[in-house]
């Protein structure tokens, strides 16, 4: 539970390397982890980008979004978190696809890295496609470009890659050719309920990795529950990965604002810890 | 024979306008002399059926008649002979349907008050503030892992300690104590009872781990290769949902989303912990069991304006114990019988709004001998709620069982087991409590652990399975 190594990635993004020797052996690629910062802290889920089992450690990279992650982005190499458990979720159903095109928003490029690497070892042949608001955010592109084949880069401004949208390059190359086997997309919801949409009018497979606000992570509590093909599913022991086709995404999205008005409260107060 | 006195020592209580705005306790417990003057009231009789009623069979006359003579430490000893939890079990237990339901004076007068008895016993001790721990066998070299740390898993740790064993708790989340801490409230159940409860196992050299999802982290085989028996009380934590139109609004959760925010969490202390839960200011519950009425108890300690209970079938059939369902009442719950939920209805942001009801009629008895609700059409009608909590039940928790491909299942997901010594279909593996009985108890759980422990133990001596 001890923090071994900090990095600061980009703005607001920091890659945590974490000792835990159990989870690094048994972390496949698509599972989560769920920490705690302090006793009176919120429990969060959080991706497992990377295992080193010689080294006994996992890697977890964040976006500052709201107080928990931003507490977390105050902890420093040496800390321990109070607490870790995992790896939780069903891994990715890893195999070869054949042609493959992963797509990654933001912090999503991330939790693309490992997912990529087994589908890379699986056989695959990875295209990839990275997206974000301006070029500082479209994180970690040489590590994703070691796994594919060929990459793609788009900025809200512009200001890297072509400026758009990552459904601009994708659509073009299912336009092009509609032989892929599975698309694969991680990052913020309306990304890939985009992402979605434009696969499903081509008819290929889509994985989308959910974000739900979850408690335990066992199935005990219900509330990371999505509708999945109409069916209520909880997205921490049936998912984080579903059909894209299938999530009722609307849904999900007024669900990740349940909370609103108790995390700008929880901003204030980190406010005032910080003045302190 | 001095004349038995009628009625039972009442216990203190918070008055309800006081206690609906803090978590605190609502009894207060019996002082010295209240708890000696209701042991009096005990006849001692030859043939106990009290102790019959009991599922782990407490000596009950025996802690009774050394309360009686005012021999606290005797009493308490009494007590853990049998029972390594008495103030949890004298707090949650249902005492009516167990030991006072065939106290001989149940027939004519109010039956002793075992239960309150039970937990003064313990809380006395507790007070003294050394709590002994019972002589341990000498090490038998052999290991136990316990899955889960609720009532079932803690008692068999505790027994398998005093009986030598090297003893390991995983327990998935980050605290011990499963439903006790989780799950029940803070005003029924301290989580400092539990918490010194655990102490006491942890001082019998027992070795825990949490955040340790088994399955996950390590395979049920996995533990066998460390361990010489597992012991599976991993409960019936899997929330049931109604699947009607509109469950997964904002501001529908399920008992254990609410309750789970809130005592594990401590939501209630938002923003001291950083945990939130939505308030509400109508609050509906759906069910009619201890979860709902801990829910609705819950929602008015947060600070609803009007708490409701929604339950299809009528009063009697209501399977809460009696005293949670009269403190409800005293704490200005509204009942609504004979109504079944059947939509829910948003505003314009997906925030949940009204609640769609309909009423319900009783018909011949069903399976379970109540009497069968049956919708009456046309009749239904619209609640305004924002907060819904659905308590309509929970089944075995199947993340374990459903990665452990060789252990026999029931029909509703449960593990099964031999009643008698709660081995599973797996060698080595034993599993008691919810997760073999479905939803129960505190003390069936225990009396499970009980049962479990011994079994475990002939199994270590012998190698018989
Ligand atoms: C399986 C899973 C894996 C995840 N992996 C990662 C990861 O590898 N890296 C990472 O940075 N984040 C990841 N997340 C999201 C992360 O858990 C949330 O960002 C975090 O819980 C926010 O907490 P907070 O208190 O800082 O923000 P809050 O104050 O709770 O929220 C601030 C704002 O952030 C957004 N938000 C809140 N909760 C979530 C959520 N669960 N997902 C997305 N946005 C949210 C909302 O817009 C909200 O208004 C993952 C989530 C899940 C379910
Ligand atoms: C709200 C509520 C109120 C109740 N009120 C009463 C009452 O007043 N009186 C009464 O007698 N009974 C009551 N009950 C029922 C009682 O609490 C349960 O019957 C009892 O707790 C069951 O005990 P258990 O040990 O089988 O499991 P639980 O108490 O459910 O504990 C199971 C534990 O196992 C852990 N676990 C699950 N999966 C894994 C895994 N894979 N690896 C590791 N750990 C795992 C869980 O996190 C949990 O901590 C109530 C229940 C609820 C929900
Ligand atoms: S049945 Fe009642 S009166 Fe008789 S011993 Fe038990 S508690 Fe006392
Ligand atoms: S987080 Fe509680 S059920 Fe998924």
């Amino acid at each position: 539970m001890k923090i071994i190594a900090k990095e600061h990635i980009a703005e607001d993004l920091t890659k945590f390397v974490i000792e835990s020797e159990l989870i690094a052996e048994k972390a496949l690629p698509g599972q989560f982890i769920i920490l705690m910062v302090c006793k009176e802290g919120e429990r969060i889920p959080l991706t497992i980008v990377d295992t080193d089992e010689k080294k006994k450690t996992i890697t977890i990279i964040f976006q500052e979004v709201g107080y928990t992650t931003k507490l977390l982005g105050r902890l420093e190499s040496g800390d321990l978190l109070y607490s870790l458990v995992g790896p939780l979720g069903k891994a990715t159903p890893v195999r070869n696809y054949g042609k493959v095109i992963v797509v990654g928003g933001g912090v999503g490029i991330a939790e693309l890295l490992p997912v990529a690497r087994a589908f890379k070892d699986a056989g695959c042949a990875i295209t990839s496609i990275l997206g974000g608001r301006t070029a500082e955010l479209v994180i970690l592109p040489e590590q994703v470009k070691e796994y594919s084949e060929d990459m793609y880069i788009t900025t809200d401004d512009g200001s890297l890659g072509e400026k758009g949208m990552v459904t601009d390059p994708l659509k073009r190359l299912i336009e092009k050719d509609q032989n892929y086997g599975l698309v694969f997309c991680v990052g913020p919801l309306p990304m890939m309920r985009a992402v979605s949409d434009l696969t499903r009018a081509f008819n290929i497979k889509t994985l989308v990795c959910l974000n739900s606000i979850m408690i335990d992570g066992t199935g005990m509590c219900g509330g990371c529950r999505v509708t999945i093909n109409g069916e209520t599913k909880f997205t921490c022991v049936d998912g984080p990965d579903f059909d894209g086709h299938e999530v009722d995404f609307n849904e999900l999205m007024t669900r990740q604002k349940r909370f609103i008005s108790h995390e700008k409260h929880a901003m204030c107060k980190l406010d005032e810890k910080i003045k302190k | 024979m001095a004349k038995v006195n009628q009625k039972q020592v009442p216990m203190r209580e918070q008055s309800y306008a006081e206690r609906i705005k803090n978590f605190k306790e609502v009894p207060c417990g019996y002082s010295e002399e209240e708890a000696v003057l209701e042991a009096k009231r005990c006849l001692q009789c030859k043939n106990p059926l009290c102790a019959q009623g009991c599922p782990v069979g407490i000596d009950i006359p025996g802690f009774i008649d050394l309360i009686a003579k005012e021999d606290f430490r005797g009493s308490i000893r009494k007590m853990k002979e049998k029972n390594s939890l008495p103030a949890i079990c004298g707090r949650v237990c249902p005492q009516e349907d167990q030991c006072q339901k065939v106290c001989v004076l149940a027939k004519r007068k109010e039956p002793i008050a075992i239960g309150r008895l039970e937990r003064f016993i313990a809380d006395w001790e507790a007070r003294q503030g050394d709590i002994e721990i019972p002589s341990k066998k000498p090490p038998t070299g052999k290991k136990i892992a316990c899955v889960g740390s609720g009532p079932a898993g803690l008692t068999v740790a505790g027994e398998s300690a005093k009986l030598g064993h090297n003893v390991t708790i995983l327990e998935a989340l980050h605290e011990l104590g499963g439903v006790l801490t989780y799950g029940i409230p803070e005003f029924r159940l301290p989580n400092s009872i539990v918490q010194r409860e655990v102490e006491y196992i942890s001082s019998l050299g027992v070795k825990i781990m949490t955040s340790f999802v088994v399955s996950k982290l390590k395979t049920v085989d996995e533990l066998l290769e460390e361990f010489d028996a597992v012991f599976i009380a991993t409960g019936a934590g899997l929330p049931w949902f109604m699947s009607i139109p509109g469950e997964n609004y904002n501001g529908v959760y399920s008992a254990n989303e609410y309750l789970t925010r809130t005592n594990l969490m401590r939501a209630y202390q938002f923003p001291k912990y950083d945990t939130p839960i939505i308030k509400g200011k109508q609050a509906a519950v759906i069910g009619g069991g201890n979860v709902a009425m801990d829910s609705v108890r819950t929602a008015l300690r947060l600070g609803a304006e009007k708490t409701m209970i929604i339950y299809r079938r009528s009063k009697t059939e209501m399977p809460a114990r009696l005293e949670e369902i009269h403190h409800a009442e005293e704490e200005g719950v509204i009942f609504e019988f004979l109504t079944l939920p059947v939509a829910y209805h948003p505003d314009e942001k997906g925030w949940l709004k009204e609640m769609e009801c309909i009423r319900m009629e009783l018909g011949e008895p069903d399976a379970s001998g109540r009497r069968r609700p049956i919708p009456i059409e046309g009749s239904n009608f619209r609640i305004p709620v924002d907060v819904v909590v659905v308590a309509i039940g929970n089944s075995p928790n199947p993340l374990l069982p459903s990665l452990t491909p060789d252990l026999k299942l029931g029909k509703k997901g449960n593990i099964v087991i031999d009643q008698n010594s709660g081995k599973t279909s797996k060698k080595g593996v034993f599993a008691g409590g919810d997760i073999a009985t479905g939803a129960a108890t505190v003390i069936s759980a225990m009396g499970a652990g009980k049962i479990a422990a011994w079994a475990i133990d002939e199994y270590l001596k012998t190698g018989e399975w």
